[in-house]
């Protein structure tokens, strides 16, 4: 009783190495010492990554029977390193844990602030919706305005996504005089864009 | 509606595992045993 006492009141100065060597020897309290000293760093860690304290929980453990395990079977050879070494593990397991789970970490929101609020999904809202509806009619009126021959390359070519190999059979052009005119099309709308002052984005 | 800071947040000081976790593992490491036999190690766990 009075040596377990002295043992864990001294347990403070004991370098990891020492206690990982009494362990592999037999002397299971020393276990406890290592798992109650690097608990904390190492949960946190954990729960940094994967956002869920169950799934902490599970991975904390599987990496201590990890530990436990690789330490009983005598295969521990990283002298002095005993965190990163079980940092390590828990990274491993970790990238284990979503690989079989193939998803993203889950957010808890808590108290007023909403993760959601902060990220989209992408989509427009209404007021985007109808910026966006704007200017594609805008670009309509726009090409409009272009001379015939730039307006039919750059509609076939943008509108109805045709190669220029295709413009240049429909219209009895070269594929080059094509690519000229697409050139001339777009030059020409920047131009448009900037006498008119139009302002195209969303 | 205003946050309240005086509150703490409810994890702020129970970042470590569960007790039950760590007894476990205590326990498991206890009823772990290592025995080679030929140059092979075997694991029995005796509960």
């Amino acid at each position: 009783m009075c040596a377990h006492k002295s043992n864990v009141m001294n347990s403070k100065s004991i370098s990891d190495a020492i206690l990982v060597s009494q362990y592999i020897k037999g002397d299971e309290p020393s276990l406890s010492v290592l798992i109650k000293r690097h608990q904390q760093r190492l949960y946190s860690f954990i729960y940094s990554k994967v956002y869920d304290r169950d799934v902490t929980e599970d991975v904390f453990q599987d990496t201590f029977i990890k530990v436990i395990r690789t330490l009983k079977r005598g295969n521990y050879n990283e002298e002095g390193k005993f965190l990163p070494w079980v940092m390590r593990i828990a990274h491993n397991l970790v990238i284990d844990h979503f690989r079989k789970n193939n998803r993203m970490p889950k957010f808890n929101n808590s108290g007023d602030f909403d993760i959601f609020s902060v990220l989209s999904d992408g989509a427009l809202n209404a007021e985007g919706e109808l910026v966006k509806s704007q200017i594609v009619q805008d670009i309509r009126d726009l090409v409009e305005e272009l001379p015939e021959e730039q307006k039919t390359v750059l509609v076939m070519r943008m509108y109805n996504d045709m190669s220029f190999k295709e413009i240049s059979e429909n219209t009895g052009v070269s594929i080059n005089t094509a690519l000229g005119r697409m050139r001339y099309a777009l030059i020409n709308l920047r131009k448009l864009i900037e006498t008119h002052n139009i302002i195209l984005t969303n | 509606m205003a946050k309240i800071y005086s509150e703490k947040p409810s994890n702020s000081h129970t970042f470590k595992p569960k007790t039950e976790t760590i007894n476990f593992l205590l326990n498991y490491s206890k009823a772990l045993k290592v025995s080679v036999y030929k140059g092979l190690k075997f694991e029995s766990v005796i509960n």
